[in-house]
């Protein structure tokens, strides 16, 4: 327990690092470090996102899955790791 | 007279006008009986004053006040022939009773008529049948008719007849006159209206798709559950596990965001190290082929641990199954400084925390990972113990460690290095140390047994003498028995596990103690050692001089053969700098002379190779570990001869290095 809180910190305060969510099953967000619009935005758009690439993935070879996705744009990175009952999602600005 | 006079005197005309009974008309002396002809009332009309008063002879006398006497006469309906005093028997009282209401109707005149209307029944038959257009009722055979005398009390029309259509047929006709409508109508009972609303079943949304991975989905949770119950049937069920599991569920979410958590911080760290990752995976320094042999080294990673700030590294280890995790020792060669160390993995997608970290209450001296498995780690420390540490488990302590009782070595562990599993499939490793002893170690159930292999001695035969400080060892890759021992005196060994008694060959390698020794890991004769005396010597172990000398004008803390090529191998000294040889290329220098570390009091101390990537760890005795790339040159192959296929493998690597040998070997033995 103590070990997951030590890496979430250690996440939050890596270089270049804006924000991080986690968000749980049904896409509702339980921790983050933004703003709560701009939370419930991520968490509602990236978790219907995920949920459309991992359905692909597996569609396309059901013992596969999903690991994660990166979506990167011009001002930041938006990092999602999907699990089978949590999310989670940095967002990086990566030239920092 | 009195009757004459009746009339005379006043005149009532009696009518019989329908409804009406008994109205009084009075008329009051007028002259005008109809009888006596015209005659002028007294004091009456004035236009009769122009006639004179005839009275008849007969007339009364009267006086003044019997002339003005007003006699009244009454109209009434009644007919003067109606009997008045019918009786009637009534059967219900049994006697005669009078009607009071007797009939007085007078008929005085009675005609049967013959008028159909038009549109009853009769009158449209006779239509049909004369065929006329008229719609007079001309048909005078009444024959069909039937009179009905309505009966009725009270009121009856005089002269008119309906005709009542009896007749089956039709239409029903009614009676337009006197018909009624035998309707009755029940008391409507009050209307009331009752509803009762039940709370809705609470609603949820289900959605979701057919996809194939979802029924993929199914079908592996089924056989799990077949597989499962298949192994309840087989063993006790368990009713703690549902408890447990229900404990899980309830507790903090978070301890399964740790796996997707570790996911998030290497791919973090890959952003940020993004070009050292590309680096680490592309990049070959161009600029080599300018430089005829020469190599560099290229820094990738820096790796270090915050807790592990002032301890130095110790023992290096990569592990074989996972070629990005290696394994860091600390402690300290200090013999003032001893304190705490601590045992470190790092994985080269993560450089900036440890995957796992174990501190130790004693500096750790040297470490080796199991081959075959990669969770067990077998540790050396300063105060002499032997530790196993399974990775797999969550506890910081290691599973097995050694004790005074179970024959823990008196002094500082030099090297431990894992071996085949025994014939009981026990893992098993050795270990050296300074009080001379080569033990070996086997994992049983829960404890650690130790043997004592070998006793090191300062003069050949064991147990003579004082003891000798073994300081590193190895054992030969393909031999399984075969190994060599270097010792604090500057000497090596080479001993067998069989013969616990006898070395089978002892070499004056060194001026100073032997600070690493390993066999090739190609060519089955070759090895090399390393010493603080500067020198680094390859030896083929039927020669009992050195093959190759190299000074590296420092202290040398370690030297590590590459797993490309038998020709190839580093070496680092307290000045902080890798030298790297192929002797291949340059028998006599360093292709490769490069100071890796900024300060330069650091004293590089452990260096290792990575079995795949060309890639080098180097610790120091800063606690820092340095991640290096060998530039092509220093990883170069024999150059292809046209049309020929190279052969590739270890017997390329055996006959490169034989070739080596025998051109020293010819000299010597030109010179013999």
């Amino acid at each position: 327990m103590a070990e997951v809180e030590e890496t979430l910190k250690r996440i939050q305060t890596h270089k270049g690092v804006i924000g991080t969510i986690v968000v749980n099953a049904e896409g509702i967000p339980i921790r983050t470090t933004l703003d709560n619009s701009t939370t419930v935005q991520y968490a509602g758009l990236l978790h219907q996102l995920t949920m459309k690439a991992r359905s692909t993935v597996r569609d396309i070879d059901p013992q596969n899955d999903l690991t994660f996705l990166r979506i990167r744009s011009k001002k930041h990175e938006i990092m999602v790791a999907p699990d089978k009952e949590y999310m989670l999602i940095v967002i990086q600005n990566p030239s920092e | 007279d009195s009757v004459k006079d009746s009339r005379r005197r006043s005149r009532a005309t009696e009518s019989s006008w329908p409804g009406r009974q008994g109205n009084q008309y009075t008329i009051r002396g007028v002259g005008g009986d109809e009888d006596d002809g015209t005659e002028i009332g007294e004091g009456g009309d004035e236009w009769m004053h122009g006639k004179t008063l005839i009275k008849p002879p007969d007339q009364l006398d009267l006086t003044e006040a019997e002339l003005k006497e007003e006699f009244t006469r009454i109209l009434t309906a009644n007919n003067p022939h109606a009997p008045q005093n019918i009786v009637r028997y009534s059967f219900k009282e049994r006697s005669y009773k009078p009607i009071s209401s007797v009939d007085q109707l007078a008929v005085h005149f009675f005609l049967e008529g013959n008028l159909l209307h038009r549109d009853s029944d009769e009158a449209r038959r006779q239509k049909a049948k004369q065929g006329l257009p008229d719609e007079k009722a001309t048909v005078v055979t009444e024959t069909e008719d039937e009179k009905l005398e309505t009966p009725a009390a009270g009121g009856e029309e005089a002269g008119d007849v309906e005709e009542g259509g009896g007749e089956d047929g039709e239409q029903k006709l009614t009676n337009q006159f006197n018909f009624s409508e035998r309707a009755s109508q029940t008391l409507n009972n009050p209307l009331r209206e009752r509803g009762c609303q039940t709370e809705p079943p609470p609603r949820a949304s289900f959605s979701a798709t057919a996809n194939q991975w979802e029924i993929y989905d199914v079908y592996l949770e089924e056989m799990q559950k077949q597989e499962k119950n298949k192994e309840k049937a087989k063993a006790v069920p368990k009713k703690e596990d549902d408890k447990g599991k229900k404990k899980l569920t309830l507790s903090d979410d978070l301890t399964k965001v740790a796996k997707v958590a570790k996911i998030i911080e290497r791919m973090v760290n890959q952003n940020t190290f993004d070009d050292i990752a590309q680096d680490f995976r592309y990049f070959e320094d161009a600029s080599d082929e300018f430089r005829e042999q020469e190599g560099t080294l290229l820094p990738l990673w820096k790796f270090q641990y915050d807790q592990a700030k002032r301890l130095s590294v110790t023992a290096l280890c990569w592990n074989q199954s996972y070629k990005d995790l290696f394994a860091v020792g600390l402690g300290s060669y200090d013999f003032t400084k001893q304190g705490r160390g601590m045992l470190v993995f790092y994985s080269l997608k993560n450089s900036t925390y440890p995957e796992y970290n174990y501190p130790t209450t004693s500096g750790i001296l040297c470490l080796d990972i199991h081959p075959d498995r990669p969770y067990l780690v077998a540790v050396g420390f300063y105060d002499g113990c032997v530790a196993v540490y399974n990775l797999k488990e969550e506890r910081p302590e290691p599973v097995y460690k050694s004790s005074s009782k179970s024959g823990k070595h008196t002094d500082p562990v030099w090297q431990v290095r894992w071996q085949k599993d025994d014939m009981d499939n026990h893992q098993n490793f050795f270990s050296v140390s300074s009080d001379g002893r080569v033990v070996s170690w086997t994992l049983v159930k829960s404890e650690l047994v130790f043997t004592d292999i070998i006793k090191l001695s300062l003069v050949g035969a064991v147990s003579e003498g004082p003891e000798a400080c073994g300081t590193s060892f190895d054992f030969h890759k393909q031999i399984n028995y075969l190994f060599l021992v270097g010792t604090e005196e500057g000497k090596i060994h080479k001993c067998s596990k069989a013969y616990s008694s006898q070395f089978l060959e002892t070499y004056d390698a060194h001026n100073m103690a032997v600070d690493a020794v390993k066999w090739n890991q190609f060519h089955p004769k070759v090895f090399i050692s390393c010493s603080s005396d500067w020198t680094v010597k390859i030896w083929d172990h039927t020669i009992r001089t050195p093959v190759f000398i190299f000074d590296l004008n420092a202290a040398v803390g370690d030297v590590a053969w590459s797993p490309y090529s038998s020709t190839v191998f580093a070496a680092v000294t307290a000045d902080g700098k890798v030298h790297v040889f192929d002797l291949g290329i340059n028998k006599y220098e360093a292709i490769c002379q490069q100071p890796v570390v900024a300060k330069k009091k650091t004293k590089l101390t452990h260096i290792e190779f990575n079995p795949v990537y060309p890639i080098i760890i180097v610790g120091d005795d800063r606690g820092y570990v340095t991640s290096l790339k060998l530039s092509p040159n220093l990883r170069s192959k024999p150059k292809e001869k046209k049309g020929q296929e190279l052969p590739r493998g270890p017997e390329v690597e055996i006959a490169k290095m034989e070739k080596l040998l025998s051109l020293l070997r010819e000299p010597e033995n030109s010179k013999a």
